[in-house]
Order: structure tokens, then sequence, then C-alpha cells
């Protein structure tokens, strides 16, 4: 069995978000990491590998510095690393990048395709299931338990007050939730061997059937009209109620202020 | 001379800092409050392969270098001094001398599950009389047959009644040495539950005090004959060899705690407020943090050299790092011991509760200037290969 | 093909088990101001199984025609028939905007979808409005009007884009599900029901749904409530937590707590917020005698809106708090419960 984990490279936000004095997001500061989502999808994958002997490959679209990532999931192991990297390829929306992501994938030969739900940094959700739309494959997005019994993956597809059991031939996607399965850690040994390891590098003239008008920035039909920095949030009103009976009344303002009630 | 990592390093010290904060770190106020030996991430860290970092892949290693193995220890105990102290015991005092000194039966059988972490390890030289004088050793080993019998006891054995694989001294003999009879030392591989070996009291310590130790008592204890570890009455060089690297496991430790007081010291100034602002706005704090840095910096330095000087050892055996070892763990027990004493005064009251982690490290710290050779020891050491 | 043959506002009415979710009357009340700043119509796009007959609540929640694919294949959501369905009606009916809500199902469509007619999509939006794009004219670049603005927080909140799809109709978005206001429903509104079948045809795409297992389990999740009431020590024993359940049952929320009371033994450490906790993002987020220790405000400062109340003035957490109330707890929380009772039972 061949498995793809397609994985993204993230500022991490855990222990906060850090801000520039101008109050704009400093990236710089932020460690970059393995999405979570997506690292739940690696697990699911190296589990698979651990049943079934599947080869896994991971592949990851970003700058040259995303190959961090991609050496990370080496070291919890992975068995091949693929980094997609294109200047040509930068600005994206979900779109652009689902299209060069499956041209980077009409490369390779897989069974099963696995992605994290979302990105912690875009939230968006869509990169999974449009990659599947361009290989012309099934989905099955957050999946919270995972199953292959043949050349069938039998997932569980969590909704928001369920979860169905669904059934899909292979080849297929699946998008991972965090909750799939706790990642387990690299290993020392498993580092040494990442460092040394190759990681194959593609760029726009490696990606199969892609056409020039569905990449990039250009290629993206969605385009940002305003994009700030929210400052982080403040305080906001404190009052010091006469009476517990006043402030009672100002909470339930504000709250039909907000249509909470 | 370069000073910046390389990407394996960086990674690693990544997944140790990890598994440290995850794993370790949630265990730590526990382990010290109830002298509970933390067995579950022990075993976490053995399927991780924290317990052969410098072991080849042959044996069942990680095939990593000495520094990734201080630098698992070094982050271990920022957040848990006992966790530290069980893999620099496990790794530099067992794993260590019968990789060095073992013959390849040896290897296969006691090597390679202590490298995979099936099975954990522990190291006998102290004696009630013979702590720093590895000469007043009492404990006493004899040919008989195929088997050596072994009567006497061990003390203050850390990973005591926790470890499976134990490397022993005993003396087997007496031997001239510019007409001065004295003791002949070997050394022994003892497998946990034979016959005659069993544990003595445990010792309820001021720090560390997750760490399992024991007194070992060796009654008629039979070994087969080939578990001799080396050369028989090669005993003292093994044991100077293995505490040389063992040191650098201790410094490691100690850089760590060091460390962990520093940032935990660092956040609570932040955040403490007084007279109207955090503790950090006041010039009293910020020199002594600057201080306290600074010499944690320093012991890193020397650490980290110390890793590397063995390092080349283990690469070209004919180099010495006895120096660099001593320097390392002198240095960096008497930072740890000064860092987490700033650490609790800058705490106040705080500082002096068990609520807040300085408290322990401070604790801990103190065993780093005693254990694998007190600093006095250290200082020995070091003016000897000055004035040789 | 050109933008201009894309007319009308639609909606994905999603429905499960033959019940509208709350999500597409929401979409309807925001489609509906954005029709009538386009001068255009609100469509329902209904999908399912023998669900003809909910039209009528699409009509009074604001929707002008209603499209109904009605199908066997389409009685429990799988992404391929529904996608099939939904991208059918987009080709078919050319519409301008095309709104889905940010649920566990759009968020599975939408993106399916608009790969499929090969449009942009924007996600999770929190707003929707009616502009220029570039927002100001640029020389010598063309400014399109009337285009959807399309307002969403990325990064955990921290950061937020306006965006557009100028070049690409349908112009598409999934909504956050609670951020739109749904209308007041018009008694007896009724709605063109139009009937539209593209035809179902199983391939590999369509995948087995072995089973169906609905939640049952009464171990709360937090990070999915709407509405946290969170206690801290201040509110000095297990028992009086009640007051915080009384308040959180009649929001229909959760109540949730910080790592004090779960030291303390008072409540379990799944409901604990923060650092060594969980990470909530409720729409409101009530700390109640929390003093809002970075560790506590690291998981709840992505909150919507933030209510604390405390009896000390200097509390930390009243600088992440949008209202602050000083005051005892004890007094104000009971009372607040019964005031929200009151309000809501006059609505």
């Amino acid at each position: 069995m061949k498995i793809i984990v397609c994985i993204k490279q993230v500022p991490d936000t855990k222990g906060g978000v850090k801000f520039n004095p101008d109050g704009t997001l400093d990236r710089a500061a932020m460690l970059a990491i393995m999405n979570p989502d997506d690292k739940a999808g690696l697990e699911a994958a190296l589990r698979l590998k651990d049943q079934y002997g599947a080869e896994v490959t991971v592949l990851t679209m970003g700058l040259p510095k995303a190959a961090d990532a991609l050496r990370e999931a080496l070291a919890m192991g992975a068995d091949k690393a693929v980094l997609v990297t294109d200047r040509v390829l930068g600005g994206a929306d979900t779109w652009a990048t689902s299209t060069t992501i499956a041209g980077a994938i009409r490369n390779l030969e897989y069974d099963l395709i696995i992605t994290g739900r979302q990105a912690i940094d875009g939230d968006t959700a869509q990169v999974g299931p449009q990659i599947a739309e361009h290989l012309q494959i099934p989905v099955i997005s957050y999946a919270q338990d995972l199953k292959v019994e043949g050349d069938k993956v039998i997932v569980q597809r969590q909704y928001d007050d369920r979860y169905h059991v669904v059934e899909a031939k292979m080849p297929c996607l699946v998008t991972a939730l965090s909750e799939l399965n706790p990642p387990r850690y690299m290993t020392p040994g498993g580092i040494f061997d990442a460092c040394k390891a190759e990681v194959t590098t593609w760029g726009r003239a490696d990606l199969k059937d892609v056409d020039d008008s569905n990449i990039g920035l250009a290629g993206s039909p969605t385009k940002i009209a305003k994009a700030s920095d929210k400052v982080r949030k403040g305080a906001g009103e404190k009052i010091v109620p006469d009476s517990p009976s006043d402030g009672v009344k100002y909470i339930v303002e504000k709250l039909s202020e907000k249509h909470v009630i | 001379m370069d000073f910046t990592l390389n990407k394996e390093h960086e990674m690693a010290r990544t997944l140790f800092k990890e598994f440290a904060e995850n794993e370790a770190k949630p265990l730590a106020q526990e382990v010290d409050e109830k002298e509970m030996f933390p067995r579950e991430t022990v075993d976490k860290m053995a399927k991780y392969g924290f317990l052969g970092i410098p072991v080849p892949k042959e044996f069942g290693g990680q095939g990593c270098d000495i520094l990734t193995y201080v630098m698992c220890v070094e982050e271990l105990s920022k957040v848990c001094g006992t966790s530290g102290v069980i893999v620099s015991a496990h790794t530099s005092l067992c794993v260590d001398p019968i990789m060095t000194f073992g013959t390849p039966e040896q290897k296969e059988k006691y090597l390679v599950p202590l490298a995979k972490g099936e099975k954990l390890g522990a190291f006998g030289l102290t004696e009630p009389g013979a702590g720093t004088d590895a000469q007043g050793q009492q404990t006493k080993a004899v040919l008989d047959g195929d088997e050596w019998v072994l009567n006497g006891s061990k003390c203050f054995i850390t990973n005591g009644k926790e470890a499976d694989v134990y490397v022993i001294f005993a003396v087997t003999g007496k031997i001239e040495k510019k007409g001065r009879v004295m003791k002949e030392i070997s050394a022994f591989i003892v497998e946990k539950g034979t016959p005659g070996f069993t544990f003595g009291t445990k010792e309820n310590k001021m720090g560390i005090r997750g760490s399992s130790t024991y007194e070992l008592i060796f009654t008629d204890c039979r070994i087969p004959k080939e578990n001799l570890l080396g050369q028989q009455g090669k005993g003292f060089n093994i044991a100077m060899h293995t505490l040389d690297g063992g040191r650098i496991g201790i410094a490691a430790q100690a850089l760590g705690i060091a460390e962990g007081a520093l940032e935990r010291t660092i956040a609570y100034t932040k955040e403490r407020k007084q007279f109207g602002k955090s503790i950090s706005a006041f010039q009293n704090t910020q020199f002594q943090l600057a201080d306290m840095a600074t010499k944690v910096e320093a012991a890193k330095m020397l650490v980290y050299k110390a890793a590397m000087k063995k390092q080349e050892y283990v690469t070209n055996n004919k180099v010495s790092y006895s120096v660099e070892a001593a320097m390392a763990k002198l240095y960096a027990a008497e930072v740890a011991m000064e860092v987490t004493t700033k650490a609790v005064q800058l705490h106040g009251g705080y500082g002096y509760i068990r609520e807040y982690e300085v408290e322990r490290m401070m604790r801990d710290a103190k065993i780093t200037e005693i254990y694998e050779g007190t600093s006095e020891v250290q200082r020995m050491v070091i003016s000897a290969g000055l004035l040789k | 093909m050109s933008l201009e043959e894309y007319k009308d506002v639609y909606v994905f009415a999603q429905q499960v088990d033959g019940e509208i979710s709350g999500i597409s009357y929401e979409l309807l009340g925001k489609a509906k101001d954005l029709a009538a700043d386009l001068g255009q119509k609100v469509v329902a796009v209904l999908l399912g199984y023998n669900v003809k007959g909910l039209a009528d609540s699409l009509a009074e929640y604001g929707a002008d025609k209603v499209i109904v694919v009605d199908d066997k294949e389409l009685e429990v959501y799988r992404t391929e028939p529904y996608a099939h369905g939904l991208a059918s009606v987009i080709n078919e009916f050319k519409p301008e905007i095309m709104l889905v809500g940010a649920t566990a199902i759009g968020r599975d469509l939408g993106p399916t979808v608009s790969a499929r007619v090969a449009t942009g999509l924007t996600a999770d939006c929190t707003q929707l409005d009616i502009g220029d794009f570039p927002l100001v004219a640029v020389p010598g670049k063309e400014q399109k009007h009337n285009q959807l603005l399309m307002t969403r927080p990325a990064f955990g909140g921290n950061t937020i884009a306006t965006i557009a799809c100028p070049d690409n109709r349908p112009q598409m978005a999934t909504v956050r599900p609670g951020v739109m206001q749904k209308i007041e429903p018009i008694k007896g509104a009724k709605a063109e029901v139009v009937d539209y079948n593209p035809g179902f045809t199983p391939n590999d795409r369509y995948v087995t749904v072995k089973e169906v297992v609905k939640a049952v389990s009464d171990t709360v999740d937090i990070m999915n409530a709407k509405i946290l009431v969170s206690g801290g020590r201040g509110v000095g024993s297990p028992e009086n937590f009640k007051i915080l359940e009384d308040l959180a049952a009649v929001l229909g929320g959760e109540v949730s707590c910080s790592r004090a009371v779960v030291d303390s033994g008072w409540k379990p450490k799944d409901l604990q917020v923060g650092q060594t906790g969980k990470t909530v993002r409720p729409h409101v987020y009530f700390a109640i005698g929390i003093s809002g220790a970075i560790q506590h405000v690291a998981g709840m400062e992505e909150s919507d809106i933030i209510i604390a109340i405390n009896k000390d003035e200097d509390a930390p957490i009243f600088d992440v708090a949008d209202y602050g109330i000083v005051g005892d707890l004890n007094k104000i929380v009971p009372e607040l419960t019964e005031s929200i009772k009151k309000a809501m039972a006059e609505k």
C-alpha cells in the first residue's frame, strides 16, 4: 500500500501569538511547526505502515524552509519526502494550492491520500477536498477513526452531533482531525537519518497536467481586498456597579445588543 | 570553531523539549512528593529510543552522538531532575561501560536490550566505606569453578530497585604496585533476580526523590564467569573511565536544572507585581537575572565542550576527556546550586513553597555537587591534569 | 461565458434528518440583505430525499425561490451525490453568489463544489458585504462594483482579511454558524418552488455509509460550546457551581472552569480551560471568579465576547474582558440567570 500525506508548515500559535510593536503579527518570532491536523494524519499513515508495511510519502508545498517539516515527518518514520517549491506558485489561494498539489501527486503512485482537516493559519479546510476533486477520487473529510480493510478504507466521519461509519474504495482521500490519533514523537536516530535523507524537490515544471492559469497568485480566483493583523484584544469596559442588580442589568443589555438573548 | 548547533541537534532539542514538557513535567511534582519512580515516563523514553542515544544502531541504539545524549538529559532536567538522572545513570554508568569494555557476547546479551530500553541499567561502586576513596571497597568476588561469588553491599545506587542490569565493582585479589599492596578491583555484570542479590534500605533524599536510590546487598551471589566485565583487575580503570562519562551526564543534569530555574524565574519576575510594577522592572532583579543567565551560558559551553571531547574519544580513543568532564561537572553543579538559590530568593515567599517548582529545583541541584565525584574530587581531577 | 449571466443570491439549505439546520435560516437572513443591495432574489437550494415539504419554512425565513433536488441518493449526506447535486444546480441556474454554512457538511461540500465549478471559495466568513473591488480605485486597473466582499478571521482569530472573487462566478463563501441573524419568520410566506434533478448515477466516488451513530455521550465537549460559563477558585466550593450551571442552562451553554478548580478536585480535567487544559473559542465566555492568569487567558482569549465577574477590581481577567463587572458573583450570577430567563420569556 502506498500512502501520501500532505502536510503544511505553519507558525505555532501555542503559547500565544507574537506581535510587533505596531500591532502586526510577528511571524518571525513564532516557531514553524507541522500543522497539528496534518500530524495526526501522518500518525494514521504511520500506523498503517506499522500494521501493513505501507510506504509513506510526505508532500508539502511551500518555501524551501518547509523542508524542515518534511524532515520532522521523516524522523517520525515517513519513507520519502517531496517538497513542491517555486516562486511562481507563491500567493496561491486554496484553489491554486490544490491544483498545484494535485499536479504533484499525479507523478506519484498512491492508494490513499491523507491531509489534515485544516491548517491553523488559514483554517479553511478546503485544500483536502479540492485535491480529491482535481484527482477525481472520493473524499472523506473529518476522520476521527481510520481503518483499512483490503482495498477499502473505513472511516468514522465526524459531524456536529453524530458520526457516520463510511466505507470507500481506494484510491481515496481522507482529511484527518487532530483527535484521529495522538502523533508519535520523532526518535533521536530518526532525526539523524532524516537530516541525511534526500528531499525530492519539484518546481512548476514538474507538475503534471496543470495549466498556468491555475497556479500562484494569478491563478487564484479569490483576491485579498484588505488584510489586517487584528490588534490583540485589549481591555473592554469595566464597571463597578452600585448594586448587583445594576451589574445584572448591564450584562443583560450587552447580551441583547449582541443578539445572544 | 562554530557555536551554532547543526540541524540534527536543533531537531533533537525540539524533540526532547517537547517530550519533557508533555511527559515529564506534569509528573515532576508528584515524583518528588511521593518519591515516585516515573515508570510510565521511562517506558515512553524507552519506546522513543532515549535510553540508547549514543549507542550504534547495530546494538539497538539510535546511532547518535554524545551531544545529543547530553541535550536529552539537559532538557529532561529542566522540568524534572529525577528523570534526567535516570537517563544519565542508565546511559553513562551502565550502557557505556558495557559498550566500551564488553565482549561481543555481553553486548549481544546486555547492551542490545539496554539500548532498546527493554532493560534499565545501574552502577554499583560506592560503599559505606568507599565513596571518594575507591580503594576502600569491601565487596569481594571469588572465582569458584565457573562462577564468581559476590559478597558485600553497595549504597546510594541510582535506579537501585528499578534497574535490571547492574555494573558492580568488587575486590578480586591483591596486587603490588610500586611496592604497595593494593586491592585488585574488577567489574561485573549482575542481573536483577540473581539468587543472593537483594535490596536494602531505600534512601529518603533531599532531592531527585523519585530516582529509586537503594542499597544493593550480595550474599553468596553467584554469577557466571563470563559476566566479568573487561579484564580481571581492570575494575578501577573501568570505574574511572565510566565516571568521566558519567560526570558529563551529571553536568548536563545540573545545567538543565539551572536553566529550568532561570526560565521560571524570568517568567515569574515578569508576572509578579510589587509597588505597582513587575519585579522584573527593578534593577536588582535585572542584574541578578543577568548574572544567572551568564553563568548558565558559561556552564553550557563547558558541558557541550566536554560532550564533544568525549565524542572525539569515541572516534579516536587516545584522547582523554577527564579534565573537561570534571570542569563541566564542577562548574555546572555550582552554577545549578547558585542559580536555584537565587531563583528561590527572587520568588520570595512563593519560592519557599512546594507549588512553585524552584523549591524542588534547589533541592535537586544540591546532589549534582556531590554524586559521581564531589566538587572537591573534580578539583582534584582538574588539578592533577594541570600538574602532571 | 460572461459573468453577467450569473444572478441572484443562493443559499445551500442544509437539512439533516429532514430538519432544516439553523445555519440555513441565518444564511437566508444575510442573503436577503445582499439581494436587496444587488436588486436580486434570494434562492434556497434544498437537497435531500422527501424534503419538498421543507420549502415553505425556507420561504418564511426569506427565500423567494426554492430549488428542490429530491433523490433517494441524497437521503444521508455524502460528499459525492451532494456535490453533484449542488454543482449541477450552479451550472444550470448560474447564481451570482452561493452561500454555504461553515458546518461539518458545508466545509466538505463547499470546497468540493467550488473546485468542480472552478470558482473561488472563501471559508468561515463572519461578515459579508456588497462593495467595490479594489476597495479604493487604482489608476489603470478596473474597479468592479457590486462585488461580494467576504471577511474572515484567520490565524486563530488574530488576523482578519476581506476577500473578493472578482473574475469567477459564483462568488462562494462558507459562513460561520451563529454569526448572521435570521429574520423574524413571515408566517404563510410562499416561495416559487422549482424541482430539478440532474440524475444520480453511483460510481466509485459514492462512498457507502455503513452506520450512523448519533452522539449519546454525556461527556460535554467544551470546545464546541457556543456559550461557556466558566468558574474559578472564586466560586468557592464545588456546590456553589450550581449557580453557574443554572446560568449555563438558561443560555443553552456549558460549564467550564479554571485550573485551580480542577486542582481542587471540584471539576474534572476535561472541563478545564487554559494552557494545560483546552483552548476554547465560544461566542460568549463568562469568566466568573477567575482571576485570569496568563495560562487561563491563553485558552479563552479568542472568544468572541468575554464577560468577567470578579470582586477584585485589579484581576487581570479584566484586561481581556469585553465587559467587566466588579462585584460579588454570589449575588450577581443568580440574579442574572433570573433576568435572562425573564428576558427570553418576553421574546
